[in-house]
């Protein structure tokens, strides 16, 4: 089964998105001014099966992250179509939709709940959503006072126990200690080993080698190559250093 | 597609901003109580001392009913208004149902609401007005209130994304609407040949219904119930359509 299907989809966005003012939406209304568009996808077509797991990599700007909020659902492709099979958990950013006012317990139930948990549910896990970020008595104390090594310990701690078909995680795990990084390896592999598929974006080549049996590569917004991750990392890693 | 648990999510989101919106006060609710009463006294003071003459308390209560009323309407709206802006981290991070969030804005807002409407009751029965059978059309004014803010939120907070300035209109919006809307004067002084006019804005309408339940102890008029109830429910699903169709590019606009 396909879990992730992209059928030649291309992603644009305006450059004089920053400008929200009724002035620049005037103009545009009269034809005065002509936003130029940055693609930043062209024509990507892949599909990943059930079960595997997927490295993404690609320099800074290559469409990495617009691939995977295509991937989410957070924006719809200009050209093209995107299909998704089964429940995501994404990882986009460190603790996105968390607030430093409100205690790591609030913010886990917060954020189950923006990951699509049910009520029950997010009880029922609460124990082990804690115990797993390990972050002890500090749970009930504002988010603010936490390091952000402990931020991302809280919010992938969630993401895991949301038990999603597809688990997309992006750079985050670099924040986290060297404990937590190979705890949280050790459940990456475990979710693999029960046959979740993964997207997995970094930049260190060892964590991807270890994680992934294939790899994506973009560079400005197209995929350049598409195999096993040993192939694609080497023929990256050997560019990236030339260039 | 977000497949989730739609009501844990708007009940955690509204406790969101309800939990941050006071942990940081010291006297916490205290302040929802605060504004209406020391805007009615100095209303009062206005208009029954400087500016004419009249029974204070009878004009206090009034001005209560229309204050609660407003303020409700008049925050959940612009707090509505911003909601997709201040939450554009959630907007790009994750695909929750968009409209929850200036839904949930303006529900975050009722609690304030209920303290203030706790305050009106407690300030009818101390007057000497009594509790009377026509006490249970409150819940569908104030609900038929709260649908028709979140028509208007929904419409707002979604042309905010493009229009940054549309927070501004709201804000000005909101300064007239305390004008037009007989907050602080009665209804019986509105010349005859805008009474319709009047009667169509929701706002109006709840403010008088308001007072003929609390103050006359009689039930609302028919005509002003229906149109209150067409205003609000087309204002809802104008405010629906409006978001539906503009949706989609949320992503790049934020």
């Amino acid at each position: 089964m396909n879990r992730i299907e992209f059928r030649g989809v291309s992603k644009s966005f305006p450059h004089a998105a920053g400008r929200m003012l009724l002035r620049t939406r005037m103009l545009e209304w009269f034809g005065a001014h002509k936003h130029e568009r940055f693609f930043a996808l062209r024509n990507v077509t892949f599909d990943l099966q059930d079960g595997e797991s997927v490295a993404l990599i690609g320099g800074n700007g290559a469409g990495k992250s617009t691939l995977l909020s295509l991937v989410a659902g957070l924006a719809a492709p200009d050209a093209g179509t995107v299909a998704v099979n089964g429940r995501i958990a994404a990882l986009l950013e460190l603790g996105s939709g968390f607030h430093p006012d409100l205690t790591g317990a609030e913010n886990l139930v917060l954020n189950a709940s923006l990951l699509g948990m049910s009520r029950r549910d997010t009880y029922a896990a609460m124990d082990s959503m804690v115990d797993f970020s390990g972050v002890g008595d500090f749970i009930h104390e504002p988010l603010r006072t936490y390091s952000s090594g402990m931020v991302v310990r809280l919010a992938f701690s969630v993401a895991i126990h949301i038990n999603p078909d597809i688990l997309i995680v992006d750079e985050v795990l670099a924040v986290g200690d060297h404990a937590f990084q190979q705890k949280s390896a050790a459940a990456l592999r475990h979710l693999r080993e029960q046959g979740k598929t993964l997207l997995f974006v970094s930049h260190s080549g060892a964590a991807v080698q270890a994680m992934c049996e294939r790899a994506l590569w973009l560079d400005h917004g197209q995929v350049v190559s598409d195999g096993n991750v040993k192939e694609v990392l080497e023929a990256y890693e050997g560019r990236s250093t030339v260039a | 597609m977000w497949k989730g648990d739609l009501f844990f999510l708007l009940s955690n989101l509204v406790q969101k901003d309800f939990k941050i919106r006071y942990r940081n006060m010291s006297l916490g609710v205290f302040w929802s109580l605060l504004n209406p009463l020391v805007m009615m006294s100095v209303l009062t003071f206005v208009f029954t001392k400087v500016l004419g003459g009249g029974n204070a308390r009878e004009y206090a209560l009034s001005v209560l009913c229309g204050l609660v009323t407003f303020n409700f309407f008049a925050l959940g709206w612009s707090t509505g208004t911003s909601s997709l802006a201040d939450n554009a981290h959630l907007i790009k991070r994750v695909p929750v149902p968009r409209e929850v969030v200036p839904i949930a804005s303006v529900l975050s807002n009722c609690l304030h609401f209920l303290i203030q409407i706790a305050l009106v009751l407690v300030c009818v029965i101390v007057f000497g007005r009594g509790i009377n059978i026509h006490w249970l059309w409150l819940p569908v004014l104030w609900g038929l209130e709260v649908v028709f803010v979140c028509g208007l939120a929904l419409a707002s907070s979604a042309l905010n994304v493009y229009i940054r300035d549309m927070r501004y209109v709201v804000e000005s919006a909101n300064t007239v609407m305390f004008w037009l809307v007989p907050v602080f004067y009665s209804f019986t002084i509105i010349p005859a040949q805008y009474v319709p006019v009047y009667l169509w804005n929701p706002v109006a309408a709840l403010v008088l219904s308001l007072r003929k339940v609390l103050l006359d102890g009689q039930a609302p008029l028919g005509h002003t119930m229906s149109n209150l109830a067409i205003a609000s429910c087309v204002t809802f699903a104008a405010g629906w359509f409006i978001f539906q169709a503009v949706k989609k590019r949320f992503f790049e606009y934020l």
